[in-house]
């Protein structure tokens, strides 16, 4: 597999064609090529949890991570997402990229609880951070991401609730690492945004899937 | 959906026994070419082995449904994409 650089992969996922009509409600924008470049780069170089394992991509959307972590040489691919309309546009890029180990599933993260346990190696996401009516939601996602990972989850969420999510970790008895801190800057992609971006500090984390979870 | 994919997926039917929904019947036109069983000694058998990866990895399901053992409810395969979603019937 020939090793891939940096800059290729923000490169290639910058081809990757995102949402048409981003639902509102449930926070759809999609993730950046270059954060998803350098967070699939991370995982695969220091981490070695893509090359040739079975990754999860919950909340998968366009399929940016899916498809980053497939040009990474993931054994197979497999994104999770509710929306019909996000899946479509991700089927697509998955023909335009001609990916063939990559499959999605259309569902509900919330009523997946523990049906999928450790049946993947890892599990990537850049989940929705619960802004919409829908409070809490991340926490869903992490611990079904959780349940399902083998290794480790990988997962992005705000900064400010990186205290809550300590407390969780520790009850789950997962490891917790922030490998990163990012901004995240969402494009006004809504039409009441008033600014022209907003800026969102966000933590990169690495969770252990030693766990206790029930 | 490839079979390694459907062999993940379980269905959420509200009132099922504890393990049930499990596993997902697949429905489609046409019949599989592996025998139902595994045969005595399948790791030696190159020729099976082959057509296991084959159905395994190389099939994908493009159209067609999955039946919930227990219940009986089907979820549609549409594009690839089996549509795992409960509906307000299902409740």
């Amino acid at each position: 597999m020939k090793k891939l650089k940096l800059k290729e992969l923000e490169s290639c996922l910058q081809q990757v064609d995102t949402f048409e009509s981003p639902k509102l409600l449930l926070e759809q924008y999609p993730t950046r090529p270059h954060i998803a470049a350098c967070m699939l780069y991370t995982i695969h170089n220091t981490f070695d949890d893509i090359e040739n394992k079975i990754v999860a991509d919950l909340g998968c959307g366009c399929g940016m991570l899916s498809i980053g972590s497939a040009m990474l040489g993931a054994g197979f691919c497999v994104g999770l997402d509710i929306d019909a309309d996000a899946l479509e546009i991700f089927n697509s890029n998955i023909q335009d990229f001609e990916l063939t180990n990559v499959n999605m599933v259309q569902c509900d993260i919330c009523s997946l609880s523990d049906s999928m346990s450790d049946t993947f190696d890892t599990v990537i996401m850049n989940p929705p951070f619960g802004t919409k009516h829908n409070k809490g939601i991340d926490m869903i996602f992490l611990k079904t991401g959780l349940q399902m990972a083998k290794t480790a989850v990988y997962s992005l969420h705000k900064t400010s609730t990186r205290q809550h999510i300590q407390k969780k970790a520790a009850e789950w008895e997962v490891k917790m690492e922030v490998l990163a801190e990012l901004r995240f800057d969402l494009p006004a992609s809504y039409k009441f945004h008033k600014k022209k971006s907003v800026d969102i500090e966000v933590d990169f984390i690495r969770f252990s899937a030693k766990k206790v979870l029930n | 959906m490839k079979l390694l994919t459907h062999n993940l997926l379980s269905s959420h039917v509200p009132g099922l026994r504890p393990g049930g929904g499990f596993p997902l019947r697949i429905e489609l036109g046409h019949p599989s070419e592996l025998p139902p069983e595994p045969i005595p000694n399948f790791e030696a058998d190159e020729e099976f082995l082959r057509r296991v990866h084959h159905v395994l990895l190389e099939v994908e399901v493009l159209e067609g449904s999955l039946q919930c053992p227990d219940s009986g409810r089907r979820f549609p395969i549409s594009k690839g994409v089996p549509n795992l979603l409960l509906t307000e019937d299902d409740a």
